[in-house]
C-alpha cells in the first residue's frame, strides 16, 4: 500500500497512452465506421427509392396495356365497320352493273329485233315485188309500184 | 513453491507480494522507489494495445471489413455506445479516453489469469534458485495500487480539466463555493461558502479514491486468492482439490477482470458527464 514513484510512471504511460489512442486509433476507426453507417443508409435508401419507382412503373405499365387494348379494339372494331361498308359498297356496286347491264341487253336484244324486224319487212316486200313480177309475167316499173308496194311490206 | 523450497504458506505469500523495485535515491526514503515490474508490465500491455488497434485502424476501410477490423470495431462501438447513453457532448476525445482506459485496464487486469508462480518459474530456469530468492515480479499491474492511483488521479484532472472547459474558469470555481446548498440571502451565501467547498473538495477527492482502491481492492484480493489456492497443490491430498479451486476461480475471475475494467470505464464517464452540467 505504499505510493511512490511508480505512481507518477503510470500516470505518465496513462497519458501517452491517451493520447496514441486519440489521435491515431479513434478517428481512422470511428471515421470508417461513420462511412460504412453512411453507404449503408444511402445504400437502403436509394433500394427503397428503385422500389418507389419499380411500383411506379408497374402502375403505368398497367394503364399502358390498358390503354392499348382498349385502342386495339376501337381499331378491330373500325376495321370491321369498314369491311361491312366495303361490301356492303361492293354489293350495292355489284347489283347496279348487273342491272345496268341487264338494261343494256335487254335494249340490244330490243334493237335487233327490231332491226331484224326491218329486214325481215324489206326483204318480204322484195319478195313480194318479185313474186308478183312472176305472177304477172311482165315487167311492172318498181319505181311506179314503190308507193303501193311499201305500204304492202308494211302490212306485212 | 518454485522460489522458496524452505518456507510456508506465509512465506511464499509474503514473497510474491514484494515487487521488483528501483530505488534512484536510496537516501532520500521509499518514495523514490519505482516498481519496475509494474511499470515494464502495463507498459508492455499499453504498447500491446496500440499496436493491435493501430494495424486495423491504419487500414480501416468503410467497405467490408476484415474479421480483425470487425472485431477491432465491436469493441470501439461498444465502448462508444456506452459514452452515447451517458455523456451528451463532443465524444471525439472522451471515447479514446474511455477506450483507452477500458482496454488497457482489460489487459493488465488480464494478467491475472497467468499462474501466480509463471514469472518466479522464469527466473528460476533461468538465473537458477538462488537468483529466484532475491527477484521479486508481480504480474498483475493493477494489483499495485501506484497503477490503480496513478490512473485515477489522471481521470481526475481529466475530470477538473472537462469542468473548467464546460463553465470557464470563473463558473467552476463559482460552483465549487455556491453548491450543493443555494441561498439568495448574500450573509447565508457567505456562511455556506465554507460548507459548500468543504463538500465539494470532498467529494472531488472521494472520486479518485473510490476509483483506485476499487480496483486495486479487487485486483489484489483475487491475486491473493489465486496465491492461497497455489499453497493448496503443496501436497498431493489437496492437489486435485486445488486445480478444481483454482479452475473455478479462475473462470469466476474472467468476469471480475471485464466487470472492473468496465466499470472503471463507466464511472470515468460518469464523472466526466456530472463535471460538465450546470447546478
Amino acid at each position: 500500500m505504499e505510493i511512490n514513484m511508480t505512481f507518477l510512471g503510470q500516470m505518465i504511460s496513462f497519458a501517452i497512452l491517451v493520447w496514441f489512442t486519440t489521435k491515431f486509433i479513434w478517428p481512422q476507426i470511428s471515421g470508417a465506421i461513420e462511412e460504412r453507417q453512411k453507404k449503408v443508409a444511402d445504400g437502403l435508401a436509394a433500394a427503397e427509392r428503385a422500389r418507389a419507382e419499380l411500383k411506379d412503373a408497374d402502375a403505368k405499365v398497367a394503364v399502358e396495356i390498358k390503354q392499348a387494348r382498349l385502342q386495339a379494339t376501337e381499331i378491330i372494331d373500325k376495321a370491321q365497320q369498314q369491311g361491312n361498308q366495303l361490301l356492303e359498297k361492293a354489293r350495292a356496286e355489284a347489283t347496279e352493273e348487273i342491272n345496268r347491264l341487264k338494261a343494256q341487253a335487254q335494249d340490244e336484244i330490243a334493237s335487233m329485233a327490231q332491226r331484224a324486224r326491218e329486214q325481215l319487212r324489206e326483204q318480204v316486200g322484195a319478195l313480194a315485188i318479185k313474186g308478183a313480177e312472176k305472177i304477172v309475167q311482165r315487167e311492172i316499173d318498181p319505181a311506179a309500184h314503190k308507193a303501193l308496194l311499201d305500204q304492202l311490206a308494211a302490212e306485212i | 513453491m518454485v522460489s522458496e523450497p524452505q518456507g510456508g504458506l506465509t512465506e511464499y505469500i509474503q514473497h510474491h507480494l514484494n515487487h521488483m523495485v528501483i530505488n534512484f535515491r536510496p537516501d532520500a526514503g521509499a518514495f523514490w522507489n519505482v516498481r519496475v515490474d509494474s511499470i515494464v508490465v502495463s507498459f508492455v500491455l499499453g504498447a500491446l494495445f496500440c499496436l493491435w488497434f493501430w494495424l486495423y485502424a491504419r487500414k480501416a476501410t468503410s467497405g467490408v471489413p476484415s474479421k480483425g477490423q470487425a472485431f477491432v470495431e465491436i469493441i470501439v462501438e461498444f465502448v462508444d455506445t456506452q459514452v452515447k447513453d451517458t455523456f451528451h457532448g463532443d465524444r471525439r476525445t472522451v471515447t479514446p479516453l474511455a477506450l483507452s482506459i477500458f482496454m488497457w485496464v482489460f489487459f493488465m487486469n488480464a494478467m491475472d489469469l497467468l499462474p501466480v508462480d509463471l514469472a518466479g518459474w522464469v527466473v528460476h530456469m533461468v538465473g537458477g534458485p538462488e537468483t529466484a530468492h532475491h527477484t521479486f515480479f508481480r504480474m498483475v499491474p493493477t494489483a499495485d495500487i501506484n497503477t490503480t492511483v496513478g490512473l485515477s488521479v489522471a481521470v481526475l484532472f481529466i475530470v477538473i480539466g472537462h469542468g473548467i472547459k464546460a463553465k470557464g474558469g470563473f463558473g467552476f470555481g463559482k460552483e465549487l463555493v455556491t453548491a450543493p446548498f443555494h441561498a439568495e440571502n448574500p450573509v447565508f451565501k457567505a456562511i455556506l461558502v465554507l460548507p459548500n467547498f468543504f463538500l465539494n473538495v470532498v467529494e472531488t477527492l472521494s472520486k479518485p479514491v473510490s476509483l483506485a482502491m476499487r480496483l486495486f481492492g479487487n485486483m489484489y484480493g483475487g491475486e491473493l486468492v489465486f496465491m492461497l489456492i497455489a499453497g493448496l497443490m503443496v501436497s498431493w491430498i489437496s492437489f486435485v482439490p486445488g486445480v478444481v479451486f483454482n479452475t473455478a476461480w479462475a473462470i469466476f475471475h474472467i468476469l471480475i477482470i471485464a466487470l472492473q475494467a468496465f466499470i472503471f470505464m463507466m464511472l470515468t464517464i460518469v464523472y466526466i458527464a456530472t463535471a460538465r452540467e450546470h447546478h
